[in-house]
C-alpha cells in the first residue's frame, strides 16, 4: 500500500471528503465555509470543497449557538453534521446548545436518542492574546455527554475524525492552530510539522485509545496536541542525560486511556503532565488524582505539573512564550522527579 | 370566530385533547401539593388551544421542541399520559425513563423531542430539524414552541434567522402568556406584538387569539401549508394566559385580580364548550361524558405510575453513550 506524507489540514480534508462520499447523511455546517473564493473555514481545512459537495456545506451566519443548536437538530433527525466554529473560544457562544443541549439530549432522552454529531474547534496559543488563542479542553473534560479527541499528528487528525464521524455520539475534535500545517494567506507563524505518512486506504483512529510515542523507563510524560511535540523534544535532550523518558500521548481525553497511563506508571513510577491550558483544575490535577488514588504503591515520586499559569493566554511573544510550557521546562520537570529518589 | 365547517368527530376529538391536558395538570398540581410527586412543574392551565390547535395541524411525523412548561404541548402532539405520569414520577417506565422528568418530557416516536428547559434553547434545534428535512427534500415541519420571554433570548434571533433565510419548513410559536415568571411581557418587549419581530428576519409574523383553538389551528394550518411549500418558517404568537402559577406554589399575587377574572371567563375550554354546543357538535351531556372519560384515563396513569417500578440507583450511570 503506498503511502502519503500529509499535513493535518490535508488529512483532515481527505477525511471529511471520504466520509461524505461514503454516507450521504454527512455534511458541513460552519462559518465561511463552501463559499468559491473564501477560505474553507478560518484554515483551510474545507477549502474548494463546495465544487463537490455544494449543497452538503451549509455555511451560517455569524450565529455559534445557531449553528451548534441546528447541528443537533439535524442529528437527531438522523443527519450526521460535521460542525466547526472558527476558533475554539467561540464555544463560549454557543456554550448552552454545547453543554445543555448536545451533551445531555441523550441522557434527558433515556438513552433513545442517537446525536452522531462531530464538533471541530481550533485551540491554540498563537499570537492572538485571550480570545482568539485559549486551549478550551478544561472547560469540557467534566462535561458528561461528549467525547474529546486531540489529534497531534496528521494520521491522527484523519483517523479520529473518520471514527468520529461514524460514532453515534457527539465527538468535540480540538485541532491545534500550529499544528494543522495550513498554507498560503491562513498560514502559521511558528508552526510545529505534524505531518504523517497517510496510508491510501480507509482507516480510522479508535477513540478512547492513547499511544506512546516513545518508549521509556525512568519518567512518564503525558502530553498532547503541541505539547506532545515539545515533550518529545524534551525526551531527546533527557536521553542525551541517561534519563529515559517515555511520552504518551492520549490523543482522547474523553474517553481517557487509564490502562496505557498505568501501565506506564507501573513501570516509570514517575509522572510528568503538561499542559497548554491553566494549571487549577486541569486535566494534570486529575491524572495526579486518579494516580494517587489507583496507583500510589507504584509512584516514587510526587505526579509533576508542567502548565500555564492561571492567567488569560497574553498577547506580547515574550508573554507567550513565558505561558506555553516548553520542553526546557518539560525536561527539568522529569530531572526534578529523578532527583527524588 | 371561525366560520369554517369541520366534521363533529374532529372537532370533540381537540375538546378531549384539551380536557386532558387540562385534568392531566389539574391532577399533578395537586400530588405535588400533597408531596406526593417529586420535583418541580410549570404548568399550562389555561394554554390548551396553543399546543392542540397547532399540533392539529401537523402530521404524525412532523417534529416539535417545546419548553419547560411541557406537559400540555406533549399532550397536544399525542404523548400517552401514562408515560408522561410514570416520567413524573421518576419511574424507570417513564417516557424517559426517569432520567428527563417534567422539564424534559418527550418521545420523538410521537414527534416530541424532549422537551429543553433552558428559555429559547429549543429554537436552533427546530432550525436543525427543519434544515435536515429540507436537505433530504422531506415534506415534513419543525414546531418550535416558546413562551414570550424566550423572544428576548439570543438563541430566538440565531434561530430564526437562520430558517429565514434557507426558507426552512419551521413554524416558531410563542405561547404569549403575558408573563415571564413573574415580569410582564410589557416591561421587556418595546414593539406593541412580539409578531412584529418577524419583520426583522423577513419572515411573516402574526399575532391570534390563542384562546380560540379553531383560529390556532387555522393559523397554523396556513404557516404549516407555507412551510410545506418550500416558503419558509412563519412567526405566530398565540395570546393566551396561564391560570396557574408559573410553578408549583406561586401565588400569582403579580397578576392584577381583574386581569386574573377576565381570564377565567376568557379560558380556552370553556370557551369551546360553547362553539360545541352552539355548532351543534355536541350536547352537554356529551361534553360531561369526555370529562369523565378523561378523568378516568388520568386516574388510571396515576393508579399505574405509583405502582411503576422505581429505577435502580445505578441506571444513573446508563444511558450515556451509544
Amino acid at each position: 500500500m503506498s503511502e502519503r506524507r500529509l499535513g493535518i489540514v490535508e488529512a483532515l480534508k481527505e477525511g471529511i471528503v471520504e466520509e461524505m462520499r461514503r454516507d450521504p447523511r454527512v455534511f458541513l455546517i460552519g462559518e465561511d465555509i463552501g463559499i468559491p473564493g473564501g477560505w474553507g473555514g478560518a484554515f483551510t481545512v474545507t477549502l474548494g470543497l463546495e465544487k463537490e459537495f455544494g449543497e452538503r456545506m451549509v455555511n451560517t451566519p455569524i450565529s455559534e449557538a445557531g449553528l451548534m443548536g441546528a447541528a443537533l437538530g439535524a442529528a437527531i433527525m438522523g443527519m450526521r453534521p460535521i460542525a466547526d466554529v472558527q476558533y475554539a473560544d467561540f464555544l463560549f457562544c454557543a456554550m448552552d446548545q454545547v453543554a445543555n443541549q448536545v451533551a445531555k439530549m441523550r441522557y434527558m432522552s433515556g438513552g433513545k436518542l442517537e446525536v452522531p454529531m462531530v464538533m471541530r474547534a481550533p485551540v491554540g496559543v498563537t499570537g492572538r492574546g485571550a480570545q482568539h488563542a485559549q486551549m478550551m479542553e478544561p472547560y469540557f473534560v467534566p462535561l458528561p455527554g461528549i467525547k474529546i479527541v486531540c489529534p497531534a499528528t496528521a494520521y491522527d487528525a484523519k483517523g479520529l475524525l473518520k471514527a468520529a464521524v461514524r460514532d453515534g455520539n457527539p465527538v468535540l475534535m480540538f485541532e491545534h492552530k500550529l499544528l494543522y500545517g495550513s498554507k498560503g494567506a491562513r498560514a502559521e507563524t511558528g508552526t510545529v510539522d505534524a505531518s504523517s505518512d497517510i496510508p491510501d486506504g480507509d482507516y480510522t483512529v479508535p477513540i478512547g485509545k492513547g499511544v506512546i510515542r516513545r518508549q521509556g523507563t525512568d519518567v512518564t510524560i503525558i502530553a498532547n496536541l503541541l505539547m506532545m511535540h515539545r515533550a518529545m523534544h524534551a525526551a531527546e535532550a533527557l536521553e542525551k542525560e541517561g534519563i529515559s523518558a517515555e511520552v504518551i500521548d492520549p490523543r482522547s481525553l474523553v474517553p481517557f486511556d487509564w490502562d496505557l497511563v498505568k501501565e506506564s506508571v507501573a513501570k516509570t513510577g514517575r509522572v510528568v503532565t503538561v499542559e497548554e491550558s491553566p494549571r487549577r483544575g486541569g486535566l494534570g490535577a486529575e491524572i495526579a488524582a486518579t494516580l494517587a488514588e489507583e496507583m500510589i504503591d507504584f509512584l516514587v515520586a510526587p505526579v509533576k505539573r508542567v502548565a500555564a499559569p492561571d492567567t488569560p493566554a497574553p498577547f506580547s511573544p515574550p508573554m507567550e512564550k513565558f505561558y506555553v510550557p516548553d520542553a526546557v521546562r518539560i525536561a527539568q520537570a522529569a530531572r526534578d522527579l529523578m532527583a527524588i529518589s | 370566530m371561525s366560520k369554517q365547517s369541520y366534521d363533529s368527530k374532529w372537532l370533540m376529538g381537540l375538546y378531549r385533547r384539551m380536557v386532558l391536558i387540562r385534568q392531566f395538570e389539574d391532577r399533578v398540581k395537586y400530588l405535588f401539593l400533597e408531596g406526593i410527586m417529586p420535583g418541580t412543574i410549570h404548568q399550562s392551565q389555561g394554554q390548551e388551544a396553543c399546543g392542540v390547535g397547532v399540533c392539529a395541524a401537523l402530521e404524525h411525523d412532523d417534529v416539535i421542541t417545546t419548553t419547560h412548561r411541557p406537559h400540555g404541548d406533549c399532550i397536544a402532539k399525542g404523548l400517552d399520559v401514562g408515560d408522561m405520569m410514570a416520567e413524573l414520577f421518576g419511574k424507570s417506565t417513564g417516557c424517559c425513563k426517569g432520567k428527563g422528568g417534567s422539564m424534559h418530557m418527550g418521545d420523538l416516536s410521537k414527534g416530541v423531542v424532549p422537551a429543553v428547559a433552558i428559555v429559547g434553547g429549543g429554537l436552533p434545534l427546530t432550525t436543525g430539524m427543519a434544515l435536515a428535512f429540507k436537505m433530504r427534500k422531506e415534506k415534513r415541519v419543525a414546531v418550535g414552541f416558546m413562551g414570550d420571554g424566550a423572544t428576548n433570548e439570543g438563541a430566538f434571533h440565531e434561530a430564526v434567522n437562520m430558517a429565514a433565510i434557507w426558507d426552512l419548513p419551521a413554524l416558531f410559536v410563542v405561547q404569549n402568556n403575558l408573563y415571564g415568571a413573574s415580569t410582564p411581557v410589557k416591561m421587556v418587549v418595546k414593539t406593541p406584538n412580539i409578531s412584529d419581530r418577524a419583520a426583522a428576519y423577513g419572515i411573516p409574523g402574526v399575532t391570534i387569539d390563542g384562546n380560540d383553538v379553531l383560529a390556532v389551528f387555522e393559523t397554523a394550518k396556513e404557516a404549516v401549508s407555507r412551510a410545506r411549500a418550500g416558503k419558509g418558517p412563519t412567526l405566530i404568537e398565540l395570546l393566551t394566559y396561564r391560570i396557574t402559577g408559573h410553578s408549583r406554589r406561586d401565588p400569582c399575587l403579580y397578576q392584577p385580580e381583574e386581569e386574573r377574572k377576565q381570564a377565567l371567563v376568557n379560558e380556552p375550554i370553556g370557551r369551546f364548550a360553547k362553539v360545541l354546543l352552539a355548532r351543534g357538535a355536541a350536547d352537554q351531556k356529551a361534553l360531561d361524558a369526555v370529562l369523565e372519560d378523561v378523568k378516568a384515563e388520568v386516574e388510571a396513569a396515576v393508579t399505574k405510575a405509583m405502582a411503576d417500578p422505581e429505577p435502580l440507583p445505578e441506571d444513573t450511570l446508563k444511558d450515556m453513550f451509544v
